[in-house]
């Protein structure tokens, strides 16, 4: 017997209609983009190389994916089995945080068709980041499928091959757990390359993946809770915030971690004068700073953080924090030199906004179609399994 | 799972995060004994842009216009279709040349030809290379993703893509050494280097040019001195008065030492250089990364560990389960 269930209900609602049209739009751009190049749609520019599209699609977008990762972390290696409900949406949102993360790569790479020299070894280039990013990311994908594939088995009622699945799972739970490790952490080490560019409130150079790391966990876990609680007001489900709330002990942890670490170092290196210069990078550093600490003060309150109010709250600024800490780093705080600016274009914003629609839509149409949730019906007794 | 468990698990996933593992910290790289390069002396250059004309004409690129003087180059920047340029410091009346008050000067900008290259660390399919004789960077379009990060790891903002073009790729200044103009393997001079009439950009060895440099920035401002003409051992050259140099050869220290280097008048963060520190940082970079991920172990000790809790933790739900489903 399973514990999930298709939660059924009408496809075609009118928010269904208006997120298509969104992810049209982006496809009609695209369109654009690769008949006419990059600069026909893009305002990247000889000091900007890397815009909204690798910043918000590929840095920021598969943090936000890190639900699968920090789930898998918590239920399967650190055996914190009641959070198991969560599980299966946690993944499916993963899977489709990263497949449209490497769409958005492949869409940016000024030459997409010479992709396969990544995985050519006689090209790869073992002292790139970006080379351990691109195959990194790539096999995460084929095991965020993997992980997701008893749904798709349970659907289908293949419980032969779901039997025989299960039994190996655990290989693909543990790799699915090391590589976001890996290059999780790698996408902050981008930035120790660029050197002066990145302005010094960004630029921590050795501790650059460390920071990486804790931030996608944050992200992580705070869209499993943002997660939870919208699904449950959308799709008029019972809230789960009494399991939601247990995650928040290791949600405390990092950000308090995250803190010290990011404040030790600024001093050390001298550069926290920066944050008051009043300028947009020390006003912006300030905002980030503050989203950090707002969802701290919260969640250390013990009568605030098991209200489901406060916990979204809570939840909601983490997602800002770590999104703003990873746009403040690459955009930004960069400073190419030479009076370059870059501000993205329309139709950048489309593009990006058309991919987080696409993203919501298949979402819907996936658990309305496909056992993902956990079964509404007593749930919260059967829930600690 | 218990408290030495969990101190297991994280013990490793420091390891993957921190940088102080076991890989030796990388140095810079070192100059290839016979690197070449470029000297350009600020003092020499009457922004007469023959240079910047040549390079064109060497690359088969297109004239930079604007819609009031097609008639020559406009370019004002390095871009995709402009791989060397002159630029001008002017300040207050901008009367006396090499003078940083009141004065002007020029400065020629390409690829550095760094010692120990951004963007050749950066590149994931080795689109860009440094040769190991002459140490000269060059690129390949035909392997290169286009991905940019060598744009953006170049400390000089050097390479550049071409936005405008569906199928575009990277451009930069390759020595003039590229398939098909081979010049140097040809005992040609770069092309920049060929037309200058001052002698203001030479040829040569790092080491022919790295000591050239020296002996300029040691002149006795005023003094006659003789400015060789093409290559540093040339038989052509003019005697001039020495300006008044800086004291500094810009490309011998910075971000780990390059091969084209700059002498000059006036301070070089008033030509639009960037201030470096000598370690470079493809350095620290591959340091960073090379400690996480020093023969894999890391990653493979941490695999280990994971394995062995996925699946004593899935066996377990596994367990679970079956009492339930038989309750
Ligand atoms: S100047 Fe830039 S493009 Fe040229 S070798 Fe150095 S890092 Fe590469
Ligand atoms: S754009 Fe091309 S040359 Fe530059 S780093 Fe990427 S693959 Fe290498
Ligand atoms: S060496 Fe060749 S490509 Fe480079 S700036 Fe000179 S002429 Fe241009």
């Amino acid at each position: 017997m399973s514990h999930h269930q298709a939660t059924g209900g009408r496809i075609i609602t009118l928010p269904f209609l208006v997120l298509s049209l969104l992810a049209l739009a982006a496809i009609w751009i695209l369109g654009e983009r690769f008949f006419y190049g990059l600069g026909a749609v893009t305002n990247l520019n000889d000091g900007f190389p890397w815009g909204i599209w690798v910043v918000y699609d590929v840095v920021v977008g598969t943090g936000l994916a890190c639900g699968g990762y920090v789930l898998a972390l918590t239920v399967y290696i650190a055996n914190k089995g009641r959070y198991h409900p969560l599980v299966r949406p946690a993944l499916l949102a993963s899977l489709f945080g990263y497949s449209l993360g490497g769409i958005g790569a492949l869409v940016d790479m000024g030459r997409y068709w010479n992709f396969y020299q990544m995985f050519n070894p006689g090209q790869q280039n073992y002292n790139s980041v970006m080379l351990e990013v691109g195959l990194c990311v790539s096999a995460y994908s084929v095991v965020l499928m993997i992980e997701f594939l008893p749904v798709v088995l349970e659907k289908f009622k293949a419980v032969k091959w779901q039997r025989k699945l299960e039994k190996v799972l655990f290989v693909f739970i543990a790799i699915g757990v090391l590589l976001p490790s890996m290059h999780q952490s790698s996408l902050g080490s981008l930035l120790i390359a660029m050197g002066h560019k990145v302005t010094p409130l960004w630029q921590s150079l050795h501790l650059m993946p460390f920071l990486a790391l804790v931030t996608a966990m944050l992200l992580g876990f705070s869209i499993v809770i943002f997660e939870g609680s919208m699904v449950a007001v959308g799709l008029r489900r019972p809230s789960e915030s009494h399991i939601l709330t247990g995650l928040t002990k290791g949600v405390i942890g990092l950000l308090i971690v995250y803190l010290v670490v990011r404040f030790g170092d600024l001093i050390m290196r001298g550069a926290l004068g920066h944050a008051f210069s009043g300028d947009l990078r020390g006003n912006m550093f300030l905002v980030e700073t503050l989203l950090f600490v707002v969802p701290l003060v919260i969640l250390l309150q013990k009568q605030w953080r098991q209200r489901g109010p406060y916990l979204l709250v809570a939840a909601v600024s983490i997602i800002l924090a770590g999104a703003l800490y990873r746009f403040n780093a690459f955009l930004i705080g960069f400073e190419p030199g030479g009076g370059f600016v870059y501000f993205p274009s329309v139709k950048e914003i489309l593009v990006s906004v058309g991919m987080v629609a696409i993203e919501i839509v298949g979402y819907l149409l996936i658990v309305k179609t496909f056992p993902v949730l956990p079964k509404a019906h007593g749930h919260a007794d059967s829930a600690h399994a | 799972m218990n408290r030495r468990d969990f101190l297991k698990v994280a013990g490793s996933g420091a390891l993957i995060a921190s940088s102080s593992g076991t890989a030796e910290a990388r140095g810079n790289l070192e100059p290839p004994p016979e690197a070449v390069g470029m000297l350009y002396d600020s003092t020499l250059c009457i922004g007469c842009k023959a240079c910047v004309v040549k390079c064109k004409d060497v690359n088969d690129m297109p004239a930079v216009t604007d819609e009031h003087n097609p008639q020559w180059d406009q370019a004002t920047e390095l871009s995709a279709d402009t791989l060397n340029i002159i630029k001008a410091y002017t300040d207050g009346s901008a009367e006396t040349k090499n003078a940083e008050t009141d004065g002007f000067a020029f400065i020629k900008r390409n690829c550095m030809h760094c010692v120990d290259a951004g963007c050749v660390s950066v590149c994931p399919v080795q689109a860009m290379k440094k040769d190991p004789k002459t140490g000269i960077v060059s690129h390949d379009p035909d392997v290169c993703i286009g991905c940019r990060y060598c744009v953006a790891a170049c400390p000089y903002n050097i390479p550049k893509y071409e936005y405008d073009d569906a199928f575009g790729q990277i451009q930069k200044c390759q020595l003039c050494n590229q398939k098909g103009v081979e010049r140097i393997d040809n005992g040609q001079l770069p092309g920049c280097v060929e037309v200058c009439p001052t002698g203001a950009n030479i040829f040569g060895t790092r080491d022919e040019l790295l000591a050239e440099a020296k002996r300029r920035v040691a002149m006795k401002p005023g003094e006659e001195n003789t400015f060789p003409l093409g290559t540093v051992g040339s038989p052509h050259g003019h005697v001039a008065p020495a300006a008044d140099y800086q004291p500094h050869v810009f490309g011998e220290h910075e971000g780990g030492g390059t091969q084209v280097m700059v002498v000059s008048g006036v301070p070089h963060t008033e030509l639009g250089l960037p201030d470096l520190p000598d370690r470079s940082y493809a350095a620290v970079s591959e340091t960073v990364q090379h400690s996480i991920y020093s023969n894999m172990l890391a990653p493979a000790g941490l695999l280990a560990g994971l394995l062995y809790f996925a699946r004593r933790n899935t066996q377990e739900e596994g367990q679970d389960k079956d009492k339930e489903e038989q309750s």
